[in-house]
């Protein structure tokens, strides 16, 4: 009589079991979406409705903006320093992107060319280059460019290039920008290298030896025969660099000690003034709604690439 | 055969100036740190830190709040990653092992979520955490760190778990064991290099910020080390040493763990995309 009873009850779990089982992924999902909606989604439907508000000293002790539709849009849309900050910000992103893609791509392809001891070396010294903190690399930097005992400025000196004695950096944008791009490119190179390093052990070496062998030069091999391969890595790396070099504030911020000069602006660093300089927090997010709308526009490939990859 | 040689030299002369132009900056933050003030304020540079001194990293770490600083980043760090880990594993889960309504939009949202950067959100989050009373509080700062530490472990580790063979449950389920038993049983030891790197890769995140701490910690005892690091390179043309040395400092965390989870950061980030 026991057996029977057991069954029953066994089938009875398995059948709960069986009925509640569509809801385990819900459940495993839950802490995590709840979270995200309370501190993601809602920012961001924050941020959008902030960019149609004036928020000012006055909105922020009341609490709450005063809705004034379009008129933050309409103001930096007809603003010509607009338009100045984001060709900045899309051409300092371009030569930083371009900058890593290019020496990432040489050095990948050098470490495959050199010996042992060589290449282990090389590796150690982009390891150690991609370890160090944002922030060490700022003050590294800011110490070997400084005007009066930075290490350039002496080395220039050396090489006979006239002017660059006590000579300081960030009194021309252009230069100032040049340092920048060193500070970024600098920490973003290893991580480009190593990977498209990992990623030409994909390629396989008895077609480049028969591109060889059928005349075509080390160009040509790279263009159709080792490029090819790497592609699908490339266009990866490519487009973390964009989203990363896109909004690039700390480099900046802490460089030019915390009062970077309009023209160093970008649109990260003018959105942050806006709205913490000048208290203009309304103005400020709609900087950043254009900012978020541009960087996904610019990545849009990355996420259909992404979305293919993971499939239905 | 010359040819050949030759071309071995332009090699090897291109490696040793990407040596020099990675680990030289390095040096040089190493060895200013241990050199006396004289020898740090030459026109001619002294390469060597000889005769050293540790009066610079006397002088860093007895600068105020050194230590409370430290303590809070520890404490914020360790927070989030313990947070950010626990949602995330379960949240993997069910993006890497369940069929379920929705899958494609949640995996959607998460690739869609990363692209957003934080110094966009950093606005309205500043203006809830005020109206919350929650700036210039730890707890805020750590909830603002999870915007962005939380899918990036859920999409890493999701990643992880997809290059487990499902198999494995699945014949361990034959055997008898339930889907609870196989999770715990076999794909949680298997997934936990994976849990410790994703858990490594946040603590980089978080230790590496600067933008958050800045804006929402104001009082110096509440502030993260970053913000005491970059407190003194402001100072303009004075003390390098006890930056370099505080700058030594706060890499040394950074560096022990980055090192030992590196390889697979090269991994975790392509591959999971990759693959998928």
């Amino acid at each position: 009589m026991a057996r029977p009873a057991t069954d029953l009850a066994g089938r009875a779990t398995a059948r709960r079991r069986r009925r509640l089982a569509p809801l385990v992924p819900y459940a495993l999902l839950a802490p995590a979406l709840l979270v995200l909606a309370a501190i993601l989604g809602f920012p961001l439907y924050r941020l959008v409705s902030l960019s149609f508000q004036e928020y000012g000293l006055k909105e922020l002790f009341a609490g709450h903006g005063t809705w004034i539709g379009l008129e933050n849009y309409r103001e930096i849309f007809g603003d010509s320093f607009f338009w100045t900050v984001v060709a900045r910000t899309v051409v300092f992103a371009a030569v930083c992107v371009a900058l890593t893609m290019g020496l990432g791509t040489l050095v990948a392809l050098l470490l495959r060319n050199l010996g042992r001891t060589m290449r282990v070396l090389v590796t150690a010294g982009l390891v150690a280059a991609w370890a160090m903190p944002t922030l060490t690399a700022i003050a590294i930097w800011q110490w070997l460019f400084d005007f009066e005992f930075g290490v350039v400025n002496w080395l220039l000196t050396k090489l006979g290039v006239a002017g660059y004695e006590q000579h300081n950096w960030f009194d021309q944008p252009l230069q100032g920008f040049a340092v920048i791009v060193v500070v970024v490119v600098w920490a973003a190179l290893p991580f480009v290298a190593i990977t498209l390093h990992a990623g030409l052990t994909q390629v396989p070496a008895e077609l480049e030896e028969a591109a060889r062998v059928d005349g075509a030069g080390p160009w040509q091999v790279f263009r159709h025969i080792t490029f090819p391969v790497l592609k699908p890595v490339f266009l990866i790396l490519a487009t973390l660099s964009t989203i990363w070099d896109f909004k690039v504030f700390t480099q900046i911020w802490v460089l030019l000690n915390q009062r970077p000069s309009r023209e160093y602006f970008l649109l990260g660093i003018w959105s942050y003034s806006e709205s913490f300089g000048v208290t203009r927090y309304g103005k400020g997010s709609a900087i950043a709604v254009v900012m978020v709308l541009l960087l996904l526009a610019l990545t849009f490939f990355y996420v259909r690439q992404m979305l293919k990859a993971v499939g239905p | 055969m010359t040819r050949r040689r030759l071309t071995r030299v332009g090699y090897n002369a291109a490696a040793a100036l990407v040596l020099l132009v990675t680990l030289f900056p390095i040096y040089w933050m190493v060895a200013t740190g241990f050199k006396r003030g004289v020898d740090i304020l030459s026109f001619e540079p002294r390469w060597l830190p000889i005769p050293g001194t540790l009066e610079n990293y006397r002088s860093a770490i007895g600068k105020p709040h050194f230590l409370q600083d430290a303590r809070n980043s520890l404490v914020v760090v360790l927070v989030t990653v313990l947070v950010s880990l626990a949602l995330a594993f379960l949240a993997a889960l069910a993006a890497a092992r369940f069929r379920f309504r929705g899958r494609a939009a949640l995996v959607v949202m998460l690739i869609v979520v990363q692209m957003v950067p934080l110094e966009a959100l950093i606005i309205p989050i500043y203006l809830m955490l005020d109206g919350a009373g929650q700036t210039d509080q730890l707890a805020g700062i750590v909830v603002t760190y999870l915007t962005f530490v939380l899918p990036f472990s859920i999409w890493t580790l999701r990643g992880f778990i997809v290059n487990i063979p499902e198999e494995l449950e699945e014949a361990a389920m034959v055997d008898g064991c339930t889907r609870a038993g196989a999770f715990r049983r076999i794909l949680f030891p298997l997934v936990a290099p994976g849990l410790v790197a994703t858990a490594v890769f946040s603590f980089i995140l978080v230790w590496n910020d600067y933008l958050i701490a800045f804006v929402l910690l104001r009082s110096p005892e509440k502030q993260t080390l970053g913000i005491w690091l970059a407190s003194f390179t402001t100072n303009h043309g004075t003390e390098w040493g006890g930056v370099m040395a505080g700058s030594t400092l706060f890499a040394i965390p950074a560096v022990i763990f980055f090192l030992l989870v590196q390889r697979r950061v090269v991994s975790g980030l392509t591959a999971g995309a990759v693959k998928g």
